[in-house]
């Protein structure tokens, strides 16, 4: 038991070593050149058909009307019904949509569990109360509810990789992989738990040994299956953030700080300060055209190699 | 190779051409042209298939030269590789480094971009064309180059593959098949820009390999840096533009105007895409008639780089880019003015005032705003009389992409258009879901070689289809039709079409920019400003 203790630690810390290089690795990139992409979610009173500050006489002269509730709404569409998938690609979303709530309901699963340990630890228990009772309930619904989607997804997500021929000419054999990985994660914890444990009190008591650094001991009648399930559960949680299926942390920086990130540069700006450091920056690039070694405000301002008469004709020629 | 078949695999390969295109595989267009008969794609000449690579699909863009010996090949690798690294390197890429590595480490593949691609549905489906092919390729080279998992275990993440000369030249040529359109980007759920990946390989092959249409390069921004303009206009020649636009004003409406010039402390710096002035110097005038009549205080500039607008880099090139912005904001500070507004051209919008907004630092950050909401403020707010009734023709709105999906400036033009148009219609769709013209990310000018056979049959179709689409009932050619085209680009682009497809002489439709309708409404102005001739 305590090998698969340590197994489970070390996943945690794998995990939360990977997701959190992740985000240090995207949060520490230099600030890029405005890269926006219209609909905006926060355009206040433009938002629904993609408009824009820029619609304005005189723009900059017009207070920023940023509409964070509206942001919020979205973002909620977009994490809690995979909106963009609904409305572009359909066939997909009837697989993604319960493959990612399965997963999300294991994520409250897992959180119910914690919490109930953790309470359980400090000598709270939760017993046979009303508040018991809705806990011991929601894991059950949250559990089966997640196990079950996420194994109709993962499923439906895979033979649509194999059986569709666009997607399946992409496809490395990693991406088969992983959802095989996920499918018989989710399938092997659902079996177990309708078969040998249906109040998932094995992965309580688990956790409750987890957070209390006691050793797990659950009688003589585990199931094997019990013992699989989580070391499947263990490795699944260190791998993900090593893959493609870490894309919760990227999908944060790829709205916020490109599609819309739309905040203008001002005089005196923090934006301001940032690029003019950027300017500082050293180039290695090896064009002719450019002078590598020297900074980009260097390169920027520098003069051009004179170009001939001929390829003005040819460029007169070409625009007319 | 038939462009259905073609995987990732097969790119590398050392077999001639890697697509055989067929015209047989385009979609119809709708009536009345479901009869139109495409000719096949021109061969470029067998002296220039010496010369410069053909080996994606036949069509040269990139000019790419063929190297000459295996030597050179190698050579070319080893600097495409290099390149390849530092787009991941914040000294070399600051300007795109987050992006880019977003959209490198965060594709799941599901392919919702293929759909909103109209390159990749024009051409019949042609897997090189499929908006994932080139971004799949370059994150396998990258993979394998820089990943040591991949290097082991390669077979697993798809990145077992060998870079060779023929991959990379069918990559770089590739870049030149994706107008950087937007549109992929705006379905993925995920938000990853298939488009600014093809940028980012335009920018390998010119920032590191010293190879871009010289098109955008030579004739483009260098060009634009040392003349003056990327037309080739220098300041002499400018000036006797501006004279003959001034002669050719009072000749259409019997008005005297005085272009303004280098007026220090006016209100507005106007930019024009110098191509304007040679392709369509009606739109010049339109705005000069525009301004002088609403009063405003306005001058052009005549320095170097300060009368064209246009910004190359945007398409290929951050250095360029960076040098060609610049240089605009020094202009717009030494002269003082209150505001820089951009004519109509869609690139130098987003140049300017999105993708350039944190170039112009401290006291050059001029501000910077669209033509299109100057022109609202003067119609709308009726600070300009206009008689709707001179523009009682079909009229049909095409969204250039920088203005609408990469900006967000939607409704002006609209309003505009609902005011002096009444037979305003929409493209289907319209707005931030638009299809671009087709010569999007400088293929309007790419005029070379066989590319535009493949801009006519491939890239723009589906702009010609919405065009027609706009004017169902109404193509009798006894009625005259107007696509509005804001955008020097776009309007270079839908002349091809309309050429191409022979919409003039068939259908009497013409295309222009929105300030020529709003002169030819204006009651201030004699009647015919806008002259139903094609050109």
């Amino acid at each position: 038991m305590l090998a698969i203790q340590i197994l489970t630690y070390v996943c945690v810390l794998l995990f939360l070593g990977f997701i959190v290089g992740r985000v240090v690795k995207y949060a520490k990139t230099p600030l890029h050149l405005r890269w926006e992409l219209y609909p905006v979610a926060h355009e206040k009173g433009r938002a629904a058909y993609g408009g824009s500050i820029f619609e304005e006489l005189e723009w900059w002269t017009k207070p920023r009307q940023v509409d964070r509730i509206g942001e919020l709404a979205e973002m909620l569409r977009e994490i809690v019904f995979l909106k963009g998938v609904f409305r572009h690609n359909r066939p997909l979303w009837y697989f993604s949509y319960p493959f990612h709530l399965g997963l999300y309901l294991l994520v409250g699963w897992l959180g119910l569990l914690f919490m109930a340990s953790l309470l359980f630890v400090f000598g709270i228990a939760l017993g046979g109360g009303w508040f018991g009772y809705l806990v011991r309930y929601l894991v059950a619904i949250c559990g089966y509810g997640g196990l079950g989607l996420t194994a109709i997804g993962s499923l439906g997500l895979l033979a649509r990789r194999l059986g569709n021929r666009d997607i399946r000419r992409y496809s490395a054999p990693v991406e088969y992989i992983n959802l095989v990985f996920i499918l018989a994660t989710v399938v092997t914890a659902l079996v177990v738990h309708i078969s040998y444990d249906p109040w998932f009190g094995a992965p309580a008591a688990y956790m409750v040994s987890l957070i209390s650094f006691s050793s797990f001991d659950v009688g003589s009648q585990l199931p094997a299956g019990i013992l699989v399930e989580l070391v499947l559960g263990s490795l699944l949680l260190a791998y993900i953030p090593m893959t493609r299926m870490a894309h919760f942390v990227s999908k944060y920086f790829l709205y916020h700080d490109v599609r819309w990130s739309d905040e203008p540069n001002q005089r005196g700006s923090k934006i301001e300060f940032q690029i003019k450091g950027n300017f500082a920056y050293r180039m290695n690039w090896q064009g002719p055209h450019i002078q590598s070694g020297k900074s980009w405000a260097e390169v920027g301002t520098s003069d051009m190699p004179k170009a001939d008469d001929s390829g003005g004709e040819k460029a007169k020629e070409v625009q007319a | 190779m038939k462009g259905q078949d073609v995987r990732i695999k097969d790119v590398g390969k050392n077999e001639g051409r890697l697509v055989d295109l067929d015209v047989g595989d385009i979609p119809k267009l709708p009536p009345p042209y479901d009869n139109w008969q495409d000719k096949p794609y021109s061969e470029v000449s067998e002296e220039k298939r010496s010369r410069m690579d053909t080996s994606l699909d036949g069509i040269i863009g990139l000019r790419l030269p063929r190297p000459k010996s295996e030597a050179e090949k190698s050579e070319l690798v080893a600097k495409f590789l290099r390149g390849v690294e530092k787009l991941f390197s914040r000294e070399d890429n600051w300007t795109f480094l987050q992006p880019f590595l977003l959209a490198m480490e965060n594709c799941v593949k599901c392919n919702t971009c293929a759909d909103a691609c109209p390159i990749f549905e024009e051409s019949g489906r042609v897997e090189i064309y499929r908006p994932l092919f080139r971004a799949e390729l370059l994150r396998r080279i990258a993979q394998r180059q820089r990943s040591p998992v991949a290097k082991v275990l390669g077979k697993l993440t798809g990145a077992d593959i060998d870079v060779t000369w023929e991959m990379v030249a069918r990559l770089g040529e590739s870049a030149y098949r994706c107008t950087l359109c937007r549109r992929c980007a705006q379905h993925c759920p995920m938000a990853i820009d298939n488009g600014m990946i093809a940028r980012e390989i335009r920018k390998i092959f010119s920032q590191e390999m010293g190879i871009s249409p010289p098109e955008l390069h030579e004739d483009g921004t260098i060009k634009q840096l040392t003349v003056g303009s990327s037309t080739g206009v220098n300041q002499h020649a400018l000036m006797d533009i501006l004279e003959f636009a001034e002669e050719d004003i009072e000749d259409r409406i019997g008005m005297k105007v005085k272009i303004p010039l280098d007026k220090a402390g006016a209100d507005i710096l106007i930019m024009h895409n110098a191509g304007e002035f040679l392709s369509w110097p009606e739109n010049l005038e339109a705005f000069a008639i525009l301004f002088e009549l609403a009063g405003l205080s306005w001058t052009l500039s005549t320095d170097l780089v300060g009368y064209d607008s246009v910004n190359y880099g945007l398409f290929y090139d951050d250095i360029q880019y960076t040098r060609v912005t610049l240089a605009h904001a020094q202009i717009a500070k030494k002269l003082g003015v209150k505001k820089v507004v951009m004519g109509e051209c869609g690139h130098a919008h987003k140049a300017f005032m999105a993708v350039g907004d944190r170039m112009w630092l401290e006291e050059s950050n001029i501000p910077r705003e669209s033509a299109l909401t100057l022109m609202e403020d003067l119609v709308c707010n009726e600070k300009i009389m206009v008689d709707p009734s001179r523009n009682d023709f079909p009229v049909t709105l095409h969204d250039p992409c920088n203005f609408v999906r990469s900006m967000g400036i939607v409704q002006p033009q609209r309003r505009v258009l609902e005011k002096i148009c009444p037979q305003f219609r929409e493209m289907e769709p319209h707005g931030v879901d638009n299809y671009c013209c087709g010569g999007g990310s400088g293929f309007a000018i790419m005029q070379s070689n066989n590319f535009p056979d493949w801009r006519m049959r491939i890239s723009g179709r589906k702009k010609f289809a919405q065009i027609i689409n706009a004017f169902e009932g109404k193509m009798d050619p006894s009625i005259n039709k107007y696509v509005c085209a804001p955008c020097s680009n776009c309007k270079g682009q839908i002349r091809d079409l309309l050429t191409y497809y022979d919409a003039w002489n068939r259908h009497h439709i013409l295309y222009g920019g929105l300030v020529e309708l709003v002169v030819n409404a204006m009651v201030d102005v004699r009647e015919g400003f806008l002259e139903w001739e094609f050109h």
